[in-house]
């Protein structure tokens, strides 16, 4: 690999953001997060959806540091939105659809996983692409269960037994949303410093060297694939609650880019990327949509390869490399 | 097992003439895909994109033409025409100006490029075309139907599904074989596909066979769309479709194979056709099937080469 100051391909202990310590950049955002949902009421709806996709997309990061991208992990976030659809009319507590959705997708991604491991690169995200797909056309086809590409409405969820206003509701939301983001948030950069996080970088590089040390590493990929799938789910629990519609959309292969985008957008070298760059994808693509309603997909498509030419590290590699500058 | 297959016999036929024409179109877009992916390095997502340029260029040269009171067979140059359009023009743009400055990269940023690149052709085409179905069938229509006979029963055919796509598809199969294997420029081609290093060091220039086998696949994705134009009604979407079966075709065949990608066209073309008739609901889902069947058992792909582990 030339030197190109790629975020990716230096080895986790070496970014030059930890040294910088994330933990005031993430208070700061955190805070802009809550000012600009009080300031803009409408874009608390936007801010909770790009929260959510930020979750999913810390499971895309994981897997980048193996150097895998999954074409596929919207499945994941599907599986969670739909765990939500189907079960909402029975039990309508949010607290408890929320972890089953989560839990599903786990174990989904625990069955997948087990299979998916034995494979890298291009047939890694093949694969991936493949099975989401066939989860697509399920959905899309099984109109008797489904509905189809016409999607299913959830019904009003509860709160802890209560049905709040939809203003409260709208609040619960992105504050359930940026709790979560936080917690996966902290648990990643935790997970990343202990040595099944250093190991995934090992798979990147010579994965054949980590094997020599007796490590193994499908068990490695296995770990940190059923992790994105715990997130992947999450997010779409939060992504059904939210915008209280799901589609088959949702699994088709370009959510699944449009995933690891953000993650490329946002910055593979930090907790912090996958959110920045989901905030800016969704503030993007709401603004685009509104200036020219037939190109925002151009807009975007323009915005990633403009960030991948020149701003490689995405957001936060610019933001960090602004900060340790002034520093 | 003996007495089903008499009694879906006419299906069966129905579902193999189908299915040929079918993994006609299929093939040539996956080839394209694959020698790309040979001498780049890159799996190319907004492939899918050329083969959609490529039939609503078809169609438009097609219903100008026809405008233009020129007889019926014109359309068929209308077909030739838009894939060497469209490969000779987006070919060499998106090379030059895009993905030259990333190889030698990161797989998952050359990846990102190409979906960037797909998202931007996706909006261009809807700009350029609309979002209304748009059709132009007369290259179809103007050949006529022939009559199959099965058993007692006769079914009309269009002799442009049933003849001119699998004979287009075979032609480039064997054109394409002569090319790499018999001339020079072929030879060329393979030999930067095999170990790039070592053929620059024979002074081949790498960067000039880069350009012409982008340009080259480009255009045989603009044909697979421009052949299937007459055969279906184009809408937004059909890019998306068509890119992701021609990756499970491509990673089902193995990398680098061109009658490894001939034979697995077949496979999943004939597999998704008789899905059509006995199993409708299953349609979509039958090529990924067949491919992590067949990724389970050989994880190199059908036709694949394990490569050596580094260490």
């Amino acid at each position: 690999m030339s030197g190109s100051a790629n975020s990716l391909s230096r080895p986790a202990g070496a970014a030059p953001a930890r040294s910088l310590g994330e933990g005031l950049p993430a208070l700061l955002g955190i805070a802009a997060l809550v000012l600009v949902a009080w300031a803009v009421p409408w874009l608390k709806f936007v801010l909770t959806i790009a929260l959510a996709k930020g979750i999913a997309v810390l499971g895309i990061l994981l897997l980048l540091r193996a150097g895998q991208v999954s074409f596929g992990h919207a499945m994941f976030l599907a599986t969670g939105a739909y765990t939500v659809a189907f079960v909402a009319p029975f039990q309508t507590e949010a607290l408890l659809l929320l972890p089953l959705a989560a839990l599903l997708a786990t174990l989904l991604g625990l069955a997948v996983g087990l299979f998916v491991v034995r494979y890298r690169d291009i047939f890694f995200g093949m694969l991936n692409l493949a099975l989401s797909m066939v989860l697509y056309s399920l959905l899309e086809k099984l109109y008797e269960y489904t509905k189809g590409t016409d999607g299913i409405r959830v019904s009003v969820l509860t709160f802890a037994g209560l049905r709040p206003e939809r203003e409260t509701q709208e609040w619960l939301m992105f504050g359930l949303a940026l709790l979560l983001a936080v917690l996966f948030g902290l648990l990643v950069r935790a997970y990343l410093a202990s040595p099944m996080g250093r190991a995934l970088a090992g798979i990147k590089t010579r994965e054949t060297r980590l094997e020599f040390m007796g490590v193994s590493a499908r068990r490695v990929l296995l770990f940190a694939y059923v992790l994105s799938a715990l997130m992947g789910g999450t997010a779409g629990a939060l992504v059904a609650m939210t915008s209280r519609h799901v589609t088959p959309q949702l699994a088709y292969w370009t959510s699944s880019g449009e995933l690891v985008f953000i993650a490329i957008l946002g910055g593979a070298g930090s907790a912090l990327g996958p959110f920045l760059g989901a905030a800016a994808f969704e503030l993007v693509r709401v603004y685009a949509a509104a200036a020219v309603a037939d190109a925002w997909q151009m807009i975007l498509g323009a915005v990633l390869l403009l960030v991948i030419l020149f701003a490689p590290g995405g957001i936060w590699g610019m933001l960090a490399g602004r900060l340790r500058r002034s520093a | 097992m003996m007495a089903w297959f008499a009694e879906n016999s006419l299906l069966l036929g129905l579902a193999l003439l189908d299915g040929l024409a079918y993994a006609a179109l299929v093939f040539m877009v996956a080839v394209g895909l694959n020698l790309v992916f040979g001498v780049l390095r890159i799996v190319n997502v907004a492939h899918g994109s050329l083969f959609a340029i490529g039939a609503y260029t078809a169609a438009s040269l097609g219903l100008f033409f026809a405008s233009r009171g020129l007889p019926p067979w014109a359309g068929y140059a209308a077909l030739i025409l838009a894939a060497c359009l469209v490969g000779a023009v987006l070919g060499p743009l998106i090379e030059r100006l895009v993905l030259r400055r990333i190889y030698g990269q990161e797989e998952v940023l050359q990846l990102l490029v190409t979906f960037a690149l797909f998202m931007i052709l996706e909006d261009v085409q809807k700009l350029v075309w609309g979002v209304q179905p748009i059709s132009q069938d007369l290259p179809m229509k103007v050949l006529g139907t022939v009559d199959v006979p099965f058993g007692e029963d006769v079914i009309p055919f269009t002799i442009y599904q049933l003849f001119v796509l699998p004979g287009v598809a075979v032609a480039v199969l064997a054109g394409l074989a002569w090319f790499l294997r018999r001339t020079l420029t072929g030879r060329v081609i393979v030999a930067v596909t095999t170990d790039k290093e070592a053929a620059m060091a024979m002074g081949i220039d790498a960067a000039k066979v880069t350009l012409l086998t982008f340009t080259f696949g480009a255009g045989l994705a603009a044909l697979g769309g421009a052949l299937a134009s007459p055969t279906t009604s184009l809408v937004p979407g059909i890019g998306a479709q068509t890119i992701v079966l021609s990756f499970a075709v491509v990673a089902t065949a193995g990398l680098g194979q061109i009658e490894g990608a001939a034979l697995t066209s077949l496979l999943i073309g004939l597999g998704r056709s008789v899905a059509v008739y006995f199993a409708p609901e299953f349609e979509v889902v039958v090529p990924y099937i067949i491919m992590v069947a067949v990724l389970l058992v050989r994880p190199q792909g059908l036709f694949g080469v394990l490569e050596t582990r580094r260490v």
